[in-house]
């Protein structure tokens, strides 16, 4: 409408009410084009600029499909029958009747009353197979009635069962009576083995870690997010080049036992007996030596910084600036003064040592900030230089029992704690979670 | 003008030990500033050094060529010449030069055979070491490398500046991994302590 509209107006012409534009012809030549096309209202025609699209988005027949002239429709107030219904109350509501012939049939929605199959236990069977420390008949019974009247909508069970239980306890008590009950009703084990209850027994702890990791995914920070994508593709990458590591330490090995200065007592340079690295892999060190054995000579000085380069790689340029820090803050050279072949070779090892340090201090921080999104309380944590860790132990624990609603609404604003980016050395700011 | 040639100075490339380089090298290239005039001074023989005379300091590039058994590529240095002490301890003295020298280690990945058996046995080669740049050597140099030659190790190295520093080097390395190690062990203990706390809502 606004369209047609607008052009109407700037063209000074008054605004037709019909919906045929073709009526003033001659004012508007050029309009001609602008035909209503069947099928649509004006209005929603107009939304598209007024011109028909280039491609028929829509077959116009179907938009309006009047009913073929020779049937006629009425609408009547009828009684209905639906199988979902298993009682005698009769019904009533408008139905489309055609050429005087109500239609036949069932209800349309009653394919969707769809129903659990809840097994029912006698008492023998109940004294025979299902008694548990735990649970008493009463409860049981209660469990399973309420399961069969909420098709097993375990949230809605919780809520109604009258003594507090939480819902892994109430699915664990269902499957495992159930199971049992298979198995004591079946007539041999081997009709048993495709019931997915028997196939896929329920695990109680499983589901409260899978709900604690559902809710911890739910609850992550965009910044943790991107830590655990950047942590994830770290991990291929270091899977990766071991892989090619693998392949590559192969091949290098027979040709390494040419590599060494002149001087007679030094040994290959390969680290081919080295102990494991701990974040360098062998593809790292095999590629570094081969291209240093590409130049034919080169200065020890250029080796180790290539080794350092290589060593590097994998980690992140705010970690190698820790790194070098920490190697001052120790009072090592960051390039050896007198580097021989020892000397070289040590310094290296050091900056391993002191990447997998970082790494674990990393760590720590990690399992911290993730221990405490689950406590209660709060401590003070404050990432240190490599020497010293302070933290005060976790003032106390959930209990065991906890109230059914709780669970629920755990997911409050304030539960999360920050997580310090290493490379701010500042206490982390603890919000003690709310119950 | 002589007023303005303040500094007389020599750089050189020197075996780490004074041994002969010759046997490996073939010429040393020095690139001086190009106010000098021929900046660019070859020497074909060991030993390998230039000498000059200037106020200014510069850096110098350094191209040592290697036999042909040796090597068929070039190695590139540079030295920044450095004419005045770091610290002033009033007027220099014309004897006591101001030296800088920086160690290294030159690597033949894949020696010829013919060079090994050629160079295996020349006290040189055994080291392969070489500080370069030095003013003026200290007149007591020579007679100070004649002692130290005395005291060959399996690596010996001359320069007792440099020979001392090696020590101290490796000291301070594997103390401090010994630390860092100490360290690592600590956190792990700890990262064991915070996975056994039991997981609890």
């Amino acid at each position: 409408m606004g369209g047609t509209d607008a052009k109407d107006i700037l063209h000074g012409l008054p605004k037709t009410p019909s919906l045929s534009l073709n009526q003033e012809k001659k004012s508007r030549p050029h309009k001609e084009s602008h035909r209503k096309p069947d099928g649509i209202s004006r209005e929603v025609y107009a939304l598209t600029g007024g011109v028909a699209p280039l491609m028929p988005s829509i077959d116009v027949n179907h938009l309006k499909r009047r009913p073929p002239p020779d049937e006629k429709v009425a609408w009547q107030w009828l009684p209905v029958k639906s199988s979902a219904r298993k009682d005698d109350l009769q019904l009533y509501h408008w139905v489309r009747v055609v050429n005087d012939v109500p239609p036949t049939g069932d209800y349309s929605f009653a394919k969707y009353n769809k129903s659990v199959d809840v097994l029912k236990y006698t008492d023998d069977e109940y004294e025979n197979h299902l008694t548990d420390p735990v649970w008493t008949k009463e409860e049981t019974d209660q469990l399973f009635e309420l399961c069969e009247r909420f098709d097993l909508r375990f949230t809605v069970i919780a809520d109604r069962f009258p003594l507090s239980r939480t819902i892994e306890e109430l699915k664990d008590r269902y499957y495992s009576v159930t199971r049992a009950l298979l198995r004591a009703r079946a007539q041999s084990p081997a009709e048993l083995a495709n019931h997915p209850l028997i196939k896929e027994p329920y695990d109680m702890s499983r589901d409260r870690e899978r709900k604690r990791a559902l809710s911890m995914v739910l609850s992550q920070s965009r910044h943790q997010e991107k830590k655990d994508a950047e942590i994830l593709a770290e991990a291929k990458r270091i899977t990766e080049m071991r892989l090619a590591a693998r392949r590559a330490a192969e091949p290098d090995v027979p040709a390494n036992e040419n590599i060494g200065s002149v001087s007679p007592s030094s040994n290959s340079q390969l680290p081919a007996t080295a102990v494991a690295p701990s974040t360098l892999t062998m593809a790292d060190y095999a590629s570094t030596l081969a291209s240093l054995r590409m130049l034919h000579v080169y200065l020890r000085t250029y080796g180790l910084e290539q080794m350092v380069q290589a060593a590097s790689s994998a980690v992140g340029l705010r970690t190698i600036k820790r790194v070098e820090q920490t190697l001052q803050d120790l009072g090592v050279n960051l390039k050896p003064k007198v580097p021989t072949k020892t000397v070289c070779d040590e310094h290296l090892e050091l900056r391993k040592e002191i990447l997998t340090l970082l790494n674990l201090q990393k760590q720590l921080q990690y399992k911290e900030s993730e221990g405490s999104s689950h406590r209660e309380g709060t401590y003070a944590a404050m990432p240190d230089t490599p020497k010293d860790r302070v933290f005060a132990s976790e003032p106390f624990s959930f209990g065991a029992e906890r109230p059914i609603k709780k669970e629920q609404k755990r997911k409050g604003p304030g539960r999360q704690a920050d997580t310090p980016s290493p490379a701010h050395k500042r206490p982390r700011k603890m919000k003690a979670s709310d119950l | 003008m002589c007023r303005y040639l303040t500094h007389n100075w020599t750089v050189y490339v020197r075996g780490a030990t004074n041994e002969d380089l010759g046997v490996v090298v073939k010429k040393v290239i020095f690139k001086l500033h190009p106010s000098f005039k021929t900046p660019t001074r070859v020497v074909d023989s060991p030993p390998f050094t230039l000498s000059e005379c200037g106020w200014g300091e510069f850096k110098i590039d350094i191209t040592i060529f290697f036999h042909a058994d040796a090597c068929d590529r070039k190695l590139q240095l540079s030295h920044l010449l450095k004419l005045n002490p770091d610290i002033y301890t009033g007027p220099q003295s014309p004897n006591v030069p101001v030296v800088t020298e920086s160690y290294n280690e030159i690597l033949f990945p894949d020696p010829l055979h013919s060079f090994l058996s050629r160079v295996y046995n020349h006290p040189a080669v055994h080291v392969s070491k070489l500080p370069l740049g030095f003013n003026l050597p200290p007149p007591g140099v020579a007679d100070y490398n004649k002692i130290k030659k005395g005291h060959t190790k399996d690596h010996p190295l001359s320069p007792w500046f440099l020979k001392f520093s090696d020590a101290d080097e490796l000291f301070k390395l594997t103390a401090t991994r010994h630390k860092v190690q100490a360290d690592i062990a600590e956190l792990k203990r700890q990262l064991l302590m915070v996975d056994a706390k039991p997981e609890q809502f």
